[in-house]
């Protein structure tokens, strides 16, 4: 066990916790609405900026804090009004809503572009997140141990929301049986929206924590939107321990190939592996018995 | 039926463009009216705007006061400025858009290799000119380029000069993953293991990346005496802040970058990258008249926090070296002007005295650089004398030499 293999497993979690913030947003909404959201990307570019201009209202350590609230409450009210101004009304033609969140998010990247500059934006984080542990040889920064922290807290959290609440008791039963769901008197509609601010609330998040590690700039989404659907892909439809299963795989396998390979093609492997995992297990990880997937 | 319609309609389409096409090439000789028409084209989004938006200023700026000084050959300079996004296949399509339908008699712009590259075969085409204000990695050399950036033996291997004679044997090699840090780190490497040193690794990040966790871990395992950064754009954001965040600092460990000028240190934030170094021809902090007179024109115009950096000088040099090669062939056609280009002799810009060899790069001088707290590179080392450029290294290429 040398110094580097412990560094990428521990490297590998935080890219795991990226994947996994980035990703639940897009399992949320695809598992329930069987949408393919491609502005997904730009709500963690949302989030980014949402946490760059409140550093700049709020400098020091509260910034930080305050920004993940903003970002969240930010993400989920620009999806909320993609889902209700667009997405709902073209939710029965897939390919179109494909195509029209495609084009949302070249809107949403040319907007930032000319609000914020094509130049990214840089987000200071404050000492405390700068700093690094040393373990056993292994450097830990604190930025990292963070995103891991946050990821667990959101993962918890949506768990909580969906076992234990009323919306989340509705949100399984959609989930499980729309068409039975709906003539139980569920309203849908609702439940679909109440779901996609929450996926691009999670989304905004990722966005805060992206702008720990490096630039915020127009196009920051676009480098993480590749592994967030390949993950959600591996995970199974639906399935928020899927997508938690397959987000900690694909992390450790992206970081561990870096010890032997550059990233571009550890990139080009992740996306072999995922070919292949699905060759063999094509219901994903974990699999979300549904009335729908029967049918 | 209507099949056939179409088809038929579509070739004559395609004649149509063709014949158009053949028709627009070669106008390049003599524009017609008062004006002439020249191109700008550098990436004005993506992740290279950082650093090429600036560029672009200081070409307009040459080409304004061009213009207030009464032109080139009594003609006002029209510049069409066009964004290349980062992108090589959108230069390649905005340089042959801008000859071909636009008619520009020359071109100043790109950045990234693999943006000229790119538009290589467009220039050759069309037998254009393009005037290109980035170091590179050489290898190259083209009878349609200007280069007037750092060949290799202009910036790397000083830079390679100074680490060894600061006593640093060994080497970690970071790199945007594209043609030219992989070719400058082949170079590298040949004259590193020539001289008996070692590479104890190296690493690509995709251009734009921001992950670079693995490659900070293998930087951390291997611990070598200096990283040469060849890392462009919004990436050395990434990485200068996930070094910092894993406890490595500039001060222990130094840092060479090759692509990190005045103006991207003060766009991450000179905190970031304080005490690092930096090779290029030019430095803002450059004494000399001329360089002032440059400095204060450009801040009058861009604001006074503007930094100013090398490839932005040499694009404002390209540019004042089209007007006295068009002057001294007495001509616009492209052929005519790179002829006289390469015999210009000395001319003035903000770096001092410079001048094209024959191969079409330019003479020019190297410095290292240290980053201050203000953003600016305290000048610590220079070449002394002017270095005539090189564009095949000897190690890395032996045997290839330019021809035009």
């Amino acid at each position: 066990m040398d110094a580097l293999f412990l560094n990428q497993l521990f490297n590998g979690a935080s890219l795991a916790s990226l994947y996994l913030l980035a990703a639940l947003g897009l399992a949320l909404s695809f598992g329930l609405m069987r949408v393919i959201n491609m502005a997904h990307g730009e709500m963690l570019m949302l989030g980014g900026y949402l946490a760059w201009m409140t550093l700049l209202a709020v400098p020091g350590a509260l910034g930080i804090i305050l920004a993940i609230p903003v970002a969240f409450i930010g993400a989920a009210a620009m999806g909320g009004l993609i889902q209700s101004t667009l997405i709902r009304r073209l939710s029965a033609r897939p390919l179109d809503t494909l195509l029209a969140t495609w084009g949302v998010s070249l809107i949403l990247q040319q907007g930032a572009r000319d609000l914020f500059g094509a130049v990214g934006v840089e987000v200071r984080a404050p000492e405390w997140l700068t700093g690094n542990f040393v373990l056993a040889g292994v450097t830990l920064p604190s930025a990292r141990l963070f995103i891991i922290l946050i990821a667990a807290l959101v993962l918890g959290g949506l768990a909580l929301l969906l076992l234990k609440t009323r919306i989340g008791l509705l949100v399984r039963a959609v989930n499980q049986d729309r068409m039975m769901a709906s003539a139980s008197g569920i309203d849908v509609r609702r439940v679909d929206f109440t779901v996609f601010c929450l996926g691009s609330g999670v989304a905004g998040l990722a966005g805060v924590m992206l702008a720990l590690l490096g630039p915020v700039t127009p196009n920051v989404g676009q480098s993480y939107i590749i592994p967030a659907f390949l993950v959600v892909v591996m995970g199974g439809l639906g399935s928020i321990v899927g997508t938690t299963a397959s987000a900690i795989i694909l992390g450790l396998f992206a970081a561990l190939a870096q010890i032997f390979v550059d990233v571009s093609v550890a990139q080009m492997l992740l996306l072999v592996f995922v070919i292949l995992f699905i060759q063999v297990r094509p219901q994903g990880v974990i699999a979300v018995k549904t009335r729908q997937l029967d049918a | 039926m209507i099949r056939s319609k179409l088809l038929v309609l579509a070739t004559s389409v395609c004649a149509l463009a063709l014949a158009s096409c053949s028709g627009g090439g070669g106008n390049t000789g003599a524009p017609a009216g008062d004006t002439v028409s020249v191109g700008v084209l550098q990436s004005l989004t993506g992740t290279m705007a950082i650093s090429e938006i600036t560029v672009k200023n200081a070409e307009m700026l040459a080409i304004e006061e061009i213009n207030a000084a009464g032109g080139v050959m009594g003609k006002k300079i029209n510049a069409l400025v066009e964004d290349g996004a980062s992108d090589p296949s959108t230069f390649a399509q905005k340089a042959s858009k801008l000859i071909e339908s636009d008619g520009v008699s020359t071109v100043f712009g790109g950045w990234t290799s693999a943006s000229r590259k790119a538009m290589l075969p467009v220039f050759e085409r069309t037998k254009n000119l393009l005037w290109y204000p980035v170091q590179f990695e050489g290898n190259e050399c083209s009878p349609n380029i200007m280069y007037s950036g750092a060949q290799p033996n202009q910036q790397a291997l000083p830079a390679l000069e100074w680490a060894v004679a600061q006593g640093h044997k060994s080497f970690f090699l970071v790199g945007s993953d594209y043609v030219y840090p992989r070719t400058a780190n082949l170079i590298l490497k040949k004259h590193i293991e020539k001289q008996g040193m070692k590479v104890l690794g190296e690493a690509y990040v995709p251009l734009g990346g921001t992950d670079f966790s693995g490659v900070i871990a293998k930087i951390a395992q291997a611990k070598p005496a200096i990283i040469i950064n060849t890392l462009n754009g919004d990436s050395n954001v990434a990485f200068f802040k996930q070094l910092q965040a894993a406890g490595i600092s500039t001060k222990t460990m130094p840092v060479m970058s090759f692509s990190i000028g005045e103006q991207e240190a003060q766009a991450m934030g000179a905190s970031l990258v304080e005490g690092s170094y930096a090779a290029w021809n030019y430095f803002q902090s450059l004494p000399g008249d001329a360089n002032a007179k440059f400095i204060a024109a450009y801040k009058a115009k861009f604001g006074k926090d503007a930094a100013i950096t090398d490839p932005m000088v040499h694009g404002y040099l390209d540019v004042y070296a089209w007007k006295a090669a068009v002057e001294k062939a007495k001509s616009f056609d492209p052929d005519a002007v790179r002829k006289a280009a390469a015999t210009l002799g000395g001319f003035d810009s903000p770096m001092g005295k410079v001048s094209f060899a024959a191969n079409q790069s330019l003479v020019q001088k190297a410095y290292i650089g240290k980053l201050k707290a203000d953003g600016q590179f305290e000048i610590i080392a220079d070449s002394g004398k002017d270095i005539a450029p090189e564009p095949y290294d000897g190690l890395a290429f032996p045997g290839k030499t330019c021809k035009l």
